[in-house]
């Protein structure tokens, strides 16, 4: 389906339902019903599920939202209008009504920035705040500023007004590569700089678009923000690991393992785990949903998850090994390198002590005066306890 | 070799009932437990390439290597709690406040057995009924770092396991940087345990030997030999903890 421009007066859709301004487009009723059945299968949901989800597009009204980018590459933007279903372009970028982000605006300068006023006024309490990125927070923020004005500066303006805000991708949820060590620019997630407001941390580097569409549905199905796990991520989108639901698993349970890339084993689909796959590590929906209209995603195409869903997932040692480096002692040592050194330092003091005790205690090692071997037996050993032995 | 009638020997032991059965069968499943949980773990950190050969669907053996890894933990954790248990209601050679060093006399005894039996410039005789107290501070930290591998592990397992136990280490994770760090961590603390366990075997040969008091059957048979001891408890070693008639509930 085309992505078909904006013709809807905004006055207009503010009275509209999602559902009648998709038929004024042309979608017809099968096509919006797939659509629905499609995001609750998505979310988890049961058959019921589809009924809700179609009823709530029907009749709620339009969410305002306002979609902030700051410390970030658009890669979540990037993500979600390369969606496989049409539909979920749609809903976000000309149904729920996109009033204002950096990336598709049409207005410029001082009339995007009055369009964000206008939005943030007019639907106080109402609108929803989409962030991508995360906030320097390093030289009062001036490694990131829009307008002359700090990331985080704005990001409190704009989040003080907002129903909910949804944190996209690993920046906003957890600082991302600009975060990772050292963190120059002393990034933050969003929910480390704002309080007070619930947050959805939408994961992943980028997330998976029909995720972030699943997230978008939910809200409008439900008016509430679905249940979240420890990290803030969704549940129904990132209660499984990659690993749990890889189709390589069977791999690893067999002891199937790739030993390098472009090997033998590779070439079968063995499981990715000694190349470093973080699968075991990382939530996220990438076995099951997949990506680009589930034609793939990485471990099917050859290359180990790299935890793009966790935090902290830059430092968390080199992608392709499994253990990272210890702490000081060079690139190339790990735990393993690092415990034979001292296993062999203390095999060394162990022999040596032995030497030196053989020296040292000579005097006090084997036979001592009055007992001599063919002295016959020594008296009995006067058994204090009176307990049987072992 | 005739030695004179009157010339006692060192070597006139009496016989000491130090360890009770519980504590030998915990030191004997606690030591299974470890070879198990370090091999198996070694295995599952860094799978060998075996079986390349054949289909996934017909083998299932580094799953098996990783159910022995996770049923011998809870066999190692529930080992642990017993033997804090006993820490409380065994006998004073087994009692918890051996552990620490809180008293004067027993730090006074790890730097006598640094100077006797480590550093060895001093050839005076020391007998500690028990282990004696840097054996006893060493196994301390060692119990810490069980803490920290049952803790780590656990939080590691939390992940595949829907049972309550494992989902209450979970703290551990943020604290050590998430999955992949804290698995770095356990993996370290693995270490400890072979160079441990070096040692440990190391010196028990050596009072054994140097000493001839049985210290190496004693976790068999729960018997000790050690000098007679005196009225004024001169031969006693330096903590002075071994009576004429050790009494399991005398403390």
């Amino acid at each position: 389906m085309e992505n078909i421009a904006e013709k809807v007066a905004p006055a207009d859709r503010d009275q509209t339902t999602v559902y009648e301004q998709l038929t004024s487009r042309g979608v017809s009723r099968r096509d919006f019903l797939k659509f629905c059945g499609w995001m609750s299968a998505c979310m988890g949901l049961g058959p019921e599920g589809l009924a809700q989800v179609a009823s709530a597009l029907e009749t709620k009204k339009r969410i305002p939202v306002v979609w902030m980018h700051f410390q970030e590459c658009t890669c979540c933007s990037e993500s979600f209008l390369r969606s496989s279903h049409p539909i979920v372009a749609d809903i976000l970028l000309d149904k729920i009504s996109l009033d204002y982000t950096e990336v598709l605006l049409a207005a410029s300068g001082h009339q995007a920035e009055a369009c964000l006023k206008d939005t943030i006024t007019k639907y106080k309490g109402e609108y929803l705040l989409c962030c991508e990125g995360s906030i320097p927070t390093g030289e009062d923020g001036a490694y990131c500023c829009i307008g002359g004005r700090s990331a985080a500066d704005i990001l409190n303006e704009v989040a003080a007004g907002a129903k909910a805000v949804i944190a996209w991708g690993n920046c906003a949820c957890s600082g991302c590569v600009q975060a990772a060590k050292p963190n120059p620019t002393n990034a933050m997630p969003i929910h480390k700089v704002l309080a007070g407001k619930p947050i959805v941390n939408v994961q992943g580097c980028p997330p998976i678009a029909e995720v972030m569409a699943g997230v978008l549905v939910h809200l409008l199905t439900f008016d509430r923000i679905p249940q979240l796990d420890s990290l803030g991520r969704p549940k129904e989108f990132y209660s499984r690991r990659v690993h749990d639901t890889c189709y390589r698993r069977p791999n690893y349970d067999a002891g199937l393992f790739v030993e390098s890339f472009d090997d033998e084993n590779a070439r079968k689909g063995y499981c990715l785990y000694k190349m470093g796959c973080r699968g075991p590590s990382t939530y996220n929906s990438c076995g099951t949903i997949r990506w680009n209209g589930g034609v793939s995603f990485p471990i099917q195409s050859g290359h180990g998850c790299i935890g793009c869903s966790e935090s902290n997932f830059w430092d968390n040692g080199p992608f392709y090994e499994r253990l990272a480096q210890f702490p000081g002692f060079g690139i190339e040592k790990t735990a393993d390198n690092i415990g034979l050194g001292v296993g062999a330092v203390t095999v060394a003091g162990i022999a040596a002590h032995a030497v030196l005790t053989n020296i040292r205690k000579h005097h006090e090692i084997g036979e001592q005066p009055g007992e001599a071997a063919s002295d016959g037996p020594p008296p009995p050993a006067v058994d204090p306890t009176k307990k049987g032995g072992a | 070799m005739h030695s004179p009638a009157t010339l006692a020997s060192p070597h006139e032991f009496q016989r000491i009932y130090v360890w009770e059965l519980p504590v030998r069968f915990y030191h004997w499943l606690n030591a299974l437990c470890i070879v198990v949980l370090t091999a198996t773990g070694f295995v599952i950190a860094n799978p060998p390439g075996i079986n390349a050969a054949s289909e996934a669907a017909f083998s299932y053996w580094f799953g098996t290597v990783r159910f022995i890894h996770f049923a011998t933990a809870y066999v190692f954790v529930f080992n642990f709690a017993f033997r804090i248990y006993w820490g409380f209601v065994g006998n004073q050679y087994s009692n918890w406040k051996n552990f620490l060093p809180l008293k004067f006399a027993q730090f006074k005894e790890v730097m006598s057995v640094l100077r006797v039996d480590i550093l060895q410039y001093s050839n005076k005789s020391l007998v500690s009924v028990g282990h004696n107290a840097l054996a006893y501070l060493t196994y301390f930290v060692m119990f810490l770092v069980f803490l920290f591998q049952v803790a780590s592990g656990f939080a590691l397992y939390a992940k595949m396991s829907h049972s309550f136990f494992p989902q209450l280490f979970t703290w551990m994770l943020p604290i050590f940087g998430g999955d992949l760090g804290l698995r770095q961590w356990h993996h370290i603390a693995t270490w400890f345990f072979i160079i441990f366990t070096l040692i440990h075997v190391y010196l028990v040969f050596y009072h054994d030997y140097v000493e001839g008091n049985g210290v190496l059957s004693s976790m068999a048979g729960g018997w000790k030999f050690l000098p007679e001891v005196t009225a004024d408890g001169k031969t006693a070693g330096v903590s002075g903890k071994a009576t004429a008639k050790p009494d399991p509930k005398n403390r």
